[in-house]
């Protein structure tokens, strides 16, 4: 591992359908990507891990419900603790509140109809490891695709959030009706981020925006730091 | 399948799942779009795109029903929808339509063959086990016509599980890409009645032992495992030595799996049961030496049909319904003439799928016209057109009017792809579309696939100041004079050439003119002033710095 590949896992569920894509988006932004296989027990050598978007189990039950308990979801919930940067998206955000590494539920969008479309989204917080490249006031442009998307947290749960800041992008124009207009959030410790939208589908101009790079190349920068550290 | 260059193929095709749509949309067309990635998949192709083509009488629940179950099914496995038509028409309202579209990329020479020439190769059959659901689903749906008991149909409706669909898709590709198996074939239609028999091709013949085909229901009969249409299932031919490789990637991908016979060199399909032979037959005579039957033709006269206003809406809410973006290649999304996908450096395809114009019931012309449209729309994205599939939708050709209308279909399809200079690689068809003795319209759907050379230059849309030019082609009243095929062939030549410099191209269908003007203005986000004498006559809008000099400017965006 050299300090400016940083090593960046990629977990593949049966029915993970954004692997690829991730794997590839970390590729050509500048990481050295390692699929990791859930059936693993332990992770390999990474210093940052991303749970991709898909349809993990195949969801028939709350999306993330089975994935949960996954052996490499032990895995990850460990590297985690041990201050591990992870970001799940779409289903890997609903992976990581199904295993309580994340605050929130998602259910099913308020349309009930899945919504692929670009939305716009507001970078409430720029000092959290995820958001670091991005500036106070950005807007950032970045596709969703889901059917589970509206995130909800009750009352007493969002004033705690917001109040510790752990809401970190917002919907410009909400896509599923998610409580606070909420498109990703953080953990208390802060190296854990989920969120809807897919930044790995926003890193290569020829498909659209590259908006992602921002919050994947955050992350990269935080797998270096903590490779750096580890040396 | 055709050669792209760059040592890269692609392989698509186009299937129906009408019958089991009229029936229950949801499953039906569910169950459609896992059948057509198989397909792909047996020739050794990663499935990189979806298209659906859907003929409603209304855009009302039984259509949304059919616009949530592609989308559970393309959703759930990663492959991305990007096109299609959506019609709407009274012809189709107890008979609706739904025709699925697969485009698949592989590297040229890995081509699968679905054929079983090595004797002592063993036959596994993975993905899910086999039960009673779909059982004579090709013979008791699709190859009748349908009547008020249909509710008593729905058991033999196919029930579709796109998690095991994507881990079959997963683990199928692992299998190519390994050169691990021989030849690959998808239990569509007739089950393993009808992939044994295309598998035991060339004099070879195969034996299958039905006790070892995992059952998920008791006490199935041997007639009932070799024509069971359970969903998600796959039979290949593997060499001895390469099977336990072979099991390992189907317990790896947790499919169930089994060897359930072998090939011989009998050329015989025999299937054996509880120690003994059930059933017999020449492979032959259920593929190349079927039975065939001549039918009576009778020309009709024909008369278009009205537009309804539900055609001239957008389509904006239901492809928004599908995932357009996994895999991660969608250089241009649906919404406008045909998507754009890269398949490697800056080289793209452009796919479209398109039927006959709404209302057209002459059945020469609604082939040649649903070619002529699917090669416009890939030529508005500046793909050179280089190959065309078919799904020919008709009623019960046993009515000479009927007949007459397959025939004069096929040839208006063909005088188009011969006026195009491009082949027909693949097709299917969809007959007996009959509801209590009325038939649909003549419905063949086509789609086309064109290479674009440079992605970068796949127009975009209208900025300001650009000068917008029209292209007119034969008029409508001498569509059918001489060489108006030719005519129109030449014109989408001049048009995919030119597509790349300009900033959009599109071409005018159904809705005229106006609508296409404001699908162009919704698509770019700005306005455009506009005068068209004659709008009639007008077959694409271009716009860009410059006007083509086959174009004639009407106006600035």
């Amino acid at each position: 591992m050299t300090e400016n590949a940083p090593r960046v896992g990629v977990v593949t569920f049966p029915g993970s359908n954004d692997d690829r894509d991730a794997l590839q988006a970390l590729g050509r932004l500048g990481a050295e990507p390692a699929a990791v296989w859930h059936a693993a027990e332990r992770l390999p050598d990474v210093a940052a891990i991303v749970l991709p978007g898909g349809f993990s189990y195949g969801d028939y039950l709350r999306c993330g419900a089975i994935a949960r308990f996954s052996p490499a979801m032990r895995a990850v919930a460990e590297f985690a603790a041990d201050g591990g940067p992870v970001l799940g998206i779409c289903n890997g955000f609903q992976i990581l509140c199904e295993a309580g590494l994340l605050p929130g539920a998602l259910r099913p969008n308020a349309s009930l109809a899945f919504v692929c479309r670009d939305v716009r989204l507001r970078v409430e917080r720029t000092d959290t490891l995820f958001t670091a490249l991005c500036e106070p006031g950005d807007t950032l442009t970045i596709p969703v695709k889901h059917g589970e998307g509206c995130w909800f947290a009750d009352d007493e749960l969002l004033e705690e959030l917001e109040a510790k800041g752990q809401i970190v992008l917002r919907y410009e124009e909400n896509p599923n009706g998610s409580v606070a207009d909420v498109a990703g959030v953080v953990n208390g410790e802060g190296n854990v981020m989920g969120l809807m939208p897919h930044p790995e589908h926003a890193v290569d101009p020829l498909l659209g925006s590259t908006d992602g790079a921002l919050i994947l190349g955050g992350l990269m920068a935080a797998a270096r730091e903590r490779a750096s550290v580890a040396v | 399948m055709l050669d792209l260059g760059g040592g890269q193929a692609v392989a698509f095709k186009v299937e129906s799942h009408n019958h089991p749509s009229a029936v229950e949309p949801f499953q039906g067309a569910a169950t459609g779009v896992g059948g057509i990635l198989r397909d792909v998949i047996a020739m050794g192709a990663r499935p990189i795109a979806l298209l659906d083509g859907l003929r409603f009488g209304e855009p009302g629940l039984a259509f949304e029903r059919a616009v949530s179950g592609i989308g559970q099914y393309g959703n759930s496995v990663g492959v991305p929808t990007v096109g299609g038509e959506a019609v709407f028409d009274e012809a189709y309202r107890h008979n609706c339509l739904v025709n699925a579209m697969c485009v698949g990329l592989l590297p040229k020479g890995r081509l699968t063959r679905a054929r079983a020439t090595l004797t002592g190769g063993l036959l596994v059959l993975y993905g899910a086990t086999t039960g009673r659901d779909g059982i004579g689903g090709a013979s008791v749906l699709a190859s009748q016509e349908l009547g008020e008991e249909d509710a008593d149909r729905r058991p033999t409706v196919q029930i579709g599980d796109p998690f095991t669909g994507k881990k079959l898709i997963e683990a199928s590709l692992e299998l190519v890409v390994r050169g691990l198996v021989e030849s690959l074939q998808d239990c569509g239609a007739a089950g393993l009645a009808s992939s044994l028999a295309e598998m035991a091709r060339d004099g070879a013949g195969v034996d299958v032992d039905l006790d070892r085909v995992l059952l998920r229901e008791e006490d199935m009969e041997a007639w009932e495992i070799m024509i069971s249409e359970s969903q998600e299932r796959m039979v290949a031919v593997v060499r001895p030595d390469r099977l336990e490789d072979v099991l390992a990637t189907a317990r790896r991908w947790e499919l169930t799996h089994a060897v359930i016979g072998e090939v011989t060199d009998t050329g015989e399909l025999r299937a054996f049961h509880e120690g003994e032979l059930v059933g017999e037959i020449p492979a032959v005579l259920l593929t190349d030496e079927c039975p065939r039957y001549l039918v009576e033709t009778r020309a009709k006269e024909t008369r278009s049909a009205p537009v309804a206003d539900s055609n001239l809406t957008s389509r904006r809410w239901i492809y928004e319904r599908y995932d357009q973006l996994v895999g991660s290649r969608t250089v241009r999304r649906p919404g406008l003439d045909a998507a754009v996908l890269r398949i490697d450096g800056h080289r793209g395809l452009a796919v479209s799928l398109d039927g006959p114009p709404v209302g057209e019931r002459d059945p020469f012309r609604a082939g040649a016209l649903a070619v002529l449209d699917a090669a416009r729309n890939v030529a508005c994205a500046a793909g050179e057109p280089i190959g065309l599939t078919d799904c020919l939708n008709f009623g019960n050709p046993e009515k000479p009017e009927i007949a007459w209308e397959l025939e004069q279909a096929i040839e208006g399809i063909a005088q188009a792809a011969e006026a195009l200079g491009i082949p027909v690689v693949s097709g299917n068809v969809s007959l007996y579309n009959d509801t209590d003795g009325g038939s649909i319209p003549p419905t063949p759907l086509v789609g086309c696939v064109g290479l674009v050379e440079d992605v970068r230059r796949v127009p975009a849309g209208w900025r300001p100041g650009d000068t917008v030019s029209v292209v007119r082609g034969p008029s409508n009243s001498l569509l059918l004079a001489h060489d108006w095929l030719g005519q129109e062939a030449e014109v989408i030549g001049l048009v995919w050439r030119a597509a790349a410099g300009l900033s959009l191209v599109h071409d005018v269908s159904d809705g005229g003119l106006d609508l296409a003007l404001r699908e162009m203005a919704e698509w770019s986000g700005v306005e455009a002033d506009i005068d068209v004498p004659d709008p009639d006559t007008v077959r694409f809008i271009l716009a860009g710095d410059h006007v083509p000099d086959f174009a004639e400017s009407v106006g600035r965006v």
